[in-house]
């Protein structure tokens, strides 16, 4: 029996007296990928970014409910910030490279942990360019600038920047929808590789890569969680009529 | 009777006019720079540059006074820029837009608008009397950076806020401070706009005169440390022009002050194009 | 933990950095209240309406009357802008809506330039060229009204026309396109569409090139005249607010020094209301 990595019970989330989340109860377990759909403004991303706090940079912030990952309350007062966003990683929709090289992207969120030492994060950064592919096509460049990578390499380098953390998370929020079908194979393979090491939440508007890659998918809908089930379950056979019309396409 | 002008002669006429008025402010303002670096030029020589002023300024050179401007031009920046873009980096990174940013705001763009004659008075009556810092680097040092502060100020925070959000949301995501944020994302992107700001200042320090005079003092000598009475390159020029004592080491004066602040400013522009560049 | 230290620290950063923040307004405080504080017992003591309204400034003989100067102070101002903004208005209008780009990006930044050349020089270039030819060729002393308004116009232009451009290129393109597609020609669309647009920035530009011209000193001095008295025709010479102060501070002690802040006082405040008029007429326009 595994346990869940992650537990929200009756979770809500508000910006000010405007609900994003409304009692959300679910579970994700340890090594899956997780898939969230539904259509825009339904929560996926609120949700996603109420798991690392990313939340909180917005003012008027505010949550009720119990929320915790590996057994920890994500909103307690124990908690740390920094530490929490560091165990779960996260990839924007939109690649950002930071203006530097393709090491320092990498070494960037490690040196703020406070990793030191040339040697180290060379092996840092050879090791998470290699588990996301990267690194067969960078490995000659890896002084020019980040900028300068196509899309596809640039969102495997976010990627690549999350994992010299080891974090036990991956959250990827449309990680694939401005790119190229290609790219977005090569993306979608490494989730598989990584599986084994990771527990990874996939927020996406294109049902067809949940179907594609999530073990287990939620529909999400105007901020509440329509179903939660086996992802084969869900696309053949889904529970509730909503989520069988947004899967075939009755609205999006 | 009603008379309508064609549209169309109205508009050659009127673009007569305006070329005229452009063609005459465009002239002078040349004119101005062309006049004194024509007379101005000539005198200047390598000697010029390297000898103290003698027979209180009717000959040898401007060394003394070249020192004194980059001694105090110096000591305005090392005190306005710690405090101007600390001021910024609260503005933009610290707080949301409230009360307490308007006074702030408001206080800067007040202090931007009084004459230097009254930081002069305020620079005298405050460090040269009151404090009795006399006539010294340290009081015209101080007064120069209370007066390039607003400008240090705007100039940073508009840096500042050009980087993209999306940095800070990365660097956040990743497990950052905030002030790790402000320093190892925004503050390294900003710099370049940050460095125009601060260069912009440099060359408004060069040319203020009426601050200056009243705050460092007047002395030919070679300052020997922050307490020393010091000139300027500004103040001997208007020494030397208003008391008549030599017309060409004024021009001279002036060429130096002219080059000098024109070549800052031009690189402060490069600086500011690179920056628009990287991403616009 | 390691990391809730460094989140403690924060706290400790944040407050350091509002300190700094406010130091642009303690600053402004500061002087005020030393200006203020060296300036008005002498007001009250000499009395205020004789100190505004008084003919007389003669320090030696303990009589302060500054009316003169701020008369010379308003006409000083009032001709640099007579000046300053039809020329400064006339380039950037040409700027922006008659000429070409590549024009435009090449003088903008040389006429930015020249707003950094510093005031002395300005004044020099006043008595070596400008006053000579008044004198010769209008009569009277040469350093005048005139000459001042005339050279402190020359320096609020680039203020003036850099701006002007700012505000002129900000506005919406559609606004220009509309009106010539309406068959207006440019001058029409520059004087019925454009300006109006661009009034705020405009505006904000003189304010700017008025604020320069009243607090600016060395240049006066040098070629006002710099006699206290008031000036019945633009030729004869004049005596700012600013230029008392100047002139005057090297060798004042005591009472004389006092009312040499009291000038500063009442410059101050004749900023200050000038700006807050300027302000309101400007917000009063706005739809």
């Amino acid at each position: 029996m595994t346990e869940a990595a992650v537990r929200a019970k009756n979770f809500r989330h508000f910006f000010g007296e405007v609900p994003t989340l409304k009692d959300i109860t679910l579970e994700i377990r340890q090594n899956e990928i997780f898939g969230i759909i539904g259509p825009s403004g339904s929560g996926k991303s609120s949700f996603l970014r109420a798991l690392n706090r990313l939340n909180d940079l917005v003012p008027n912030s505010r949550t009720e409910g119990t929320l915790e990952v590996h057994g920890q309350d994500v909103y307690g007062p124990e908690t740390s910030v920094v530490e929490l966003r560091r165990r779960l990683g996260m990839v924007f929709a939109t690649p950002v490279p930071l203006p530097r090289s393709v090491f320092e992207n990498v070494a960037f969120g490690a040196r703020m942990a406070g990793v030191k030492g040339r040697e180290r994060l060379t092996e840092l950064v050879a090791d998470s360019l290699r588990k996301t592919a990267l690194w067969e096509e960078v490995m000659d460049r890896l002084d020019s600038s980040a900028l300068k990578l196509s899309g596809g390499q640039q969102q495997r380098l976010c990627l690549a920047r999350i994992l010299a953390l080891k974090p036990e998370f991956i959250l990827l929020d449309e990680p694939t929808s401005g790119l190229d079908p290609i790219s977005t194979m090569k993306i979608e393979e490494t989730l598989r590789q990584l599986k084994p090491e990771f527990t990874i939440i996939l927020v996406t508007n294109n049902t067809k890569q949940a179907a594609r890659v999530a073990d287990r998918t939620a529909f999400f809908l105007n901020g509440e969680l329509v179903e939660v089930d086996r992802t084969e379950k869900i696309f053949s056979a889904p529970s509730d009529p909503r989520t069988n019309d947004y899967i075939s396409g009755k609205f999006g | 009777m009603n008379i309508s002008i064609n549209p169309r002669t109205e508009q050659s006429v009127v673009r007569v006019l305006l070329w005229i008025f452009t063609a005459i402010t465009v002239f002078i303002l040349f004119f101005i720079i062309f006049y004194v670096l024509k007379r101005g030029l000539p005198v200047v020589s390598l000697e010029f540059l390297t000898r103290n002023p003698a027979e209180m300024g009717k000959a040898g050179g401007i060394f003394s006074t070249i020192v004194g401007t980059v001694a105090l031009t110096l000591l305005a920046i090392l005190i306005a820029t710690p405090l101007g873009v600390g001021s910024a980096i609260f503005l933009t990174e610290y707080t949301r837009e409230n009360w307490v940013t308007r006074v702030i705001r408001f206080g800067s763009e007040c202090l931007a608008g009084i004459p230097s004659i009254i930081f002069g008075l305020f620079g005298f009556i405050l460090f040269v009397t009151k404090l009795g810092f006399g006539w010294s680097l340290l009081s015209g040092g101080l007064t120069l950076a209370f007066m390039i502060l607003p400008l240090i100020i705007r100039t940073s925070e508009e840096a500042i806020r050009s980087v993209p959000y999306a940095y800070r949301e990365v660097s956040f995501s990743l497990g950052s401070t905030k002030w790790q944020t402000v320093t190892r994302v925004v503050l390294p992107s900003a710099l370049p706009g940050i460095a125009t700001g601060v260069i912009l200042s440099v060359g408004r320090s060069i040319g203020e005169t009426a601050a200056v005079i009243f705050t460092a003092g007047s002395s030919l000598h070679l300052p020997t440390s922050l307490f020393s009475s010091s000139r300027t390159m500004s103040v001997h020029f208007y020494i030397l022009a208003r008391e008549g004592i030599s017309m060409d080491n004024a021009y001279g004066t002036a060429a130096v002050l002219i080059i000098a602040i024109l070549s800052i400013n031009v690189l402060a522009y490069s600086l500011m194009n690179r920056f628009m560049r990287r991403y616009c | 933990m390691a990391a809730t230290r460094l989140e403690r620290n924060e706290r400790l950063i944040r407050l350091s950095l509002l300190l700094i923040a406010f130091s642009a307004v303690s600053i402004l405080l500061v002087i005020t209240v030393f200006i203020f504080a060296e300036g008005t017992p002498i007001m009250f003591k000499y009395g205020l309406k004789k100190f505004l309204f008084s003919l007389d400034w003669f320090p030696l003989e303990k009589s302060y009357g500054l009316l003169p100067m701020i008369i010379g102070s308003l006409y000083v101002t009032g001709g640099a802008l007579v000046i300053g903004v039809p020329f400064g208005l006339a380039c950037a209008v040409v700027l922006t809506e008659f000429s070409s780009k590549r024009l435009r990006r090449l003088l903008k930044p040389i006429i930015e330039l020249l707003a950094g050349i510093p005031s002395v020089v300005f004044g020099f270039i006043g008595v070596v060229i400008l006053i000579p030819f008044i004198r010769d060729n209008l009569g009277g002393p040469g350093f005048s009204v005139l000459a001042a308004s005339i050279i402190l116009g020359i320096m609020i232009l680039p203020t003036i026309i850099s701006i002007s451009i700012d505000s002129l290129e900000a506005v919406p393109r559609s606004y220009r396109e509309g009106s010539i597609a309406l068959g207006a020609t440019r001058w029409q669309t520059t004087r019925m569409v454009m300006l109006p647009a661009a009034k705020s920035g405009i505006i904000a530009s003189i304010i700017l090139g008025m604020g320069r011209a009243i607090g600016e000193t060395m240049a006066v001095i040098m070629i006002a005249g710099n006699a206290a008295t008031i000036p019945r025709s633009p030729l004869d010479p004049v005596r700012t607010l600013t230029s008392n102060i100047a002139l005057e501070l090297g060798y004042a002690a005591g009472e004389h020094r006092q009312a040499l802040f009291a000038t500063g006082v009442i410059l101050f405040l004749i900023i200050m209301i000038l700006n807050t008029i300027a302000n309101l007429t400007s917000m009063k326009r706005k739809p």
